[in-house]
């Protein structure tokens, strides 16, 4: 209770509270704007966090991420292109009630659901995390080793596409990791004799590269025209938002609940999260023949559900250090920049800064509701802000942002050669994520590895030794098999036919 | 730009080859068969063996598709000039930056990234120039002035600094 008071008065305070807002505002026009993700997002913000206290510079991260998921919900349903990906499950459910003139309803919906499920992801992150903490003390270098690996495996298995592509994308993220001083015998590895190389891959520049370089490019060649706005007055957004809630309870807390748990697994976030309530949504309905008409019930579901899984994903990266989504690993990167190693110590040590994070979260998915309500009232002038000259703004703070890490330009070569990488592999259907987990997780996983083998000098039982450790390896062993077993069964039914 | 699997799966495996050879010359630990390199091989062999499954994957989908199907589907941009010079305008920007800032400093070389980039994409010169003085000073103030970040001064050394 006393880390929780000191916590509150930690967040609230002036300053931290003026980054929150400007925060928001920079969420909500970042998560309106086409093609500018919640992910992109965070990574502009990083050298601004760079130079902050741990407290604003999460509080300005949570904000941010929180209000541009939200604001992804507002292109999505005026002009049906979803602002950021985790929108994209229900973008034409709510572009369909736009068109039948529902469009506040459609936005107000999405609002109040995103608000719901963001504190419902907070208060499961607030109760799980410390008990899990408690547990997670008593984990040794074993542990940590199949935990890694449990979370680059999820990642890959839940990761959009074919498993194949995101093991290998996973594996070009952990061959990145392993560039620059070797740990256990401080041998150079890969540096060709690049002293800059040495220090490793700064994994901020890498992330801003594969965020929005990758997106810029992506602008820049496309070739579809501009989309045109639907002309339409929003007034009142709440209005007749309390008889869809009171109707949909149970899938609102369905949603939360999906998202949730959803966003806890390493890998996915918020974007799955929704594509996966929206399916559930559509599969339990009452009245599935309405799906695809302009049906309020699936953007419930999903809208509460892609904000839950916000917050879920910060309960690994806290706990373990192993981030739930794109976003939390590079928040796990700035907190390493702060000295704050995720795990359970931080939870022991410093509880107000953990407690801090929760009272953030609460704190921007309430100001979500009046916040957004002006955003949405502002769409149109935002939506309006051309995104050909945006673009090359854009650009010019990527290259300042990967310069200030290191006040190098190896920054802006890791930012460009990261950029065309992620450009050509979601081109050919290889996900990203599972490159970023690989580069966020790949020193500790090798980490936990090498001291692993030391320990049991070589022997791999070792691994096996410890109760938890057993049953985390069998697991993940289990997980491997999944595709495998997949692929048998596929291989069988076709030659039965 | 699309590449079939096969083309994709050999480039991994030929890259993986290269990198498991490259760890051969790293030390080993004295009287440990496990060291620097043992994770990269393990990287590497695991590239090899999704390599190897993404080449038969995309052979078997180059036989379904029939003879003459692409083995590398270029996207429109390609054949558009218009697109491409975007494209090649952001990649020499960077590298710009990269070689130029330095001895241009900041002040100039963003001026002109972003005064070329914003004409090239559809504004008028006046826009392109008036946003391109305004983020340029915006930057500088923020990242040198407000974050201390020492952005090269270059040639303007001394006027503003």
């Amino acid at each position: 209770m006393d880390a929780l008071l000191l916590a509150a008065s930690l967040v609230f305070q002036p300053y931290v509270l003026g980054v929150m807002f400007l925060a928001a505002i920079f969420g909500l026009f970042i998560g309106s704007v086409p093609g500018l993700t919640a992910t992109m997002a965070t990574a502009l913000l990083i050298p601004f966090t760079f130079y902050m206290d741990p407290v604003p510079a999460i509080a300005c991260i949570v904000t941010t991420v929180a209000m541009a998921i939200f604001a992804g919900d507002i292109p999505g349903a005026l002009l049906r292109i979803p602002g950021t990906p985790a929108s994209a499950a229900y973008c034409d459910e709510a572009y369909a009630l736009t068109r039948k003139g529902k469009a506040e309803l459609a936005l107000g919906t999405s609002l109040v659901c995103a608000a719901i499920g963001g504190i419902m992801g907070s208060i499961m992150l607030t109760l799980t995390a410390p008990v899990l903490a408690e547990f997670a003390i008593k984990f040794s270098s074993y542990e940590y080793f199949w935990l890694a690996c449990l979370g680059l495996s999820c990642a890959v298995i839940i990761s959009t596409g074919s498993t194949l592509k995101g093991l290998v994308s996973l594996l070009i993220g952990l061959f990145i990791s392993t560039i620059g001083i070797d740990i256990t015998a401080g041998h150079p590895r890969f540096t060709f004799g690049n002293v800059e190389m040495m220090g490793g891959i700064s994994f901020i520049p890498a992330m801003i590269g594969m965020f929005a370089i990758s997106e810029v490019i992506r602008f820049v060649v496309s070739t579809t025209p501009p989309e045109r706005l639907i002309q339409q007055p929003i007034k009142n957004i709440f209005a007749g938002i309390g008889t869809v809630l009171s109707r949909y309870k149970l899938n609102v807390f369905r949603g939360g609940a999906i998202g949730a748990v959803v966003g806890v697994l390493p890998g996915a976030g918020a974007d799955i999260a929704a594509w996966i309530a929206f399916a559930v949504s559509k599969r339990f309905s009452k009245s599935k023949e309405k799906f695809g008409s302009g049906h309020v019930e699936g953007v419930v579901d999903a809208g509460t559900a892609n904000n839950a899984g916000l917050s879920g994903a910060w309960v690994p990266s806290l706990v373990f250090g192993i981030p739930g989504d794109s976003i939390t690993a590079i928040v796990i990167g700035v907190l390493y920049m702060k000295g704050m190693n995720p795990g359970p110590t931080i939870f022991l040590n410093q509880p107000e800064l953990i407690h801090a994070v929760f009272v953030a979260f609460f704190l921007a998915n309430i100001a979500l509701i009046p916040l957004g309500f002006v955003a949405i009232r502002f769409s149109r002038q935002i939506l309006r802000v051309p995104r050909n000259v945006l673009i090359p703004i854009i650009l010019m703070f990527c290259i300042v942002g990967s310069f200030a890490i290191n006040n190098t330009v190896f920054g802006v070569s890791i930012m460009l050669v990261m950029g065309l990488m992620a450009y050509l592999m979601e081109e050919n259907g290889f996900p990203v994520a599972p490159t970023i987990l690989g580069i966020v997780l790949g020193t500790m996983l090798e980490d936990n590895f090498m001291s692993s083998m030391i320990k049991a000098d070589g022997s791999l039982a070792g691994f096996f030794s410890r109760p938890i450790a057993a049953t985390l390896g069998c697991l993940v062993i289990a997980l491997w098999l999944i595709p495998v077993l997949r692929y048998c069964i596929q291989t069988v039914r076709a030659r039965n036919q | 730009m699309r590449f079939n699997d096969a083309i994709t799966g050999s480039v991994l495996v030929v890259f993986a080859i290269a990198e498991i050879a490259y760890t051969r010359t790293f030390p080993s630990l004295f009287g440990q068969n496990y060291g620097p390199a043992l994770f990269p091989q393990i990287i590497g062999y695991s590239l090899i063996l999704a390599g190897v499954i993404l080449i038969v994957r995309g052979l078997k989908q180059q036989r379904s598709a029939g003879a003459g199907s692409p083995w590398i589907e270029t996207g429109e941009w390609v054949h558009q000039s218009r697109q491409k010079i975007n494209f090649f305008l952001v990649l020499l920007a960077l590298l710009a930056y990269i070689l130029f800032s330095n001895w241009l400093g900041f002040i100039i070389i963003s001026m002109a990234i972003l005064f070329v980039l914003l004409y090239r994409l559809g504004s008028s010169i006046i826009t392109s120039l008036l946003v391109a003085v305004a983020t340029t000073a915006t930057l500088q103030l923020l990242f040198s002035k407000l974050l201390l970040v020492p952005l090269p001064a270059g040639l303007l050394r001394g006027l503003v600094y």
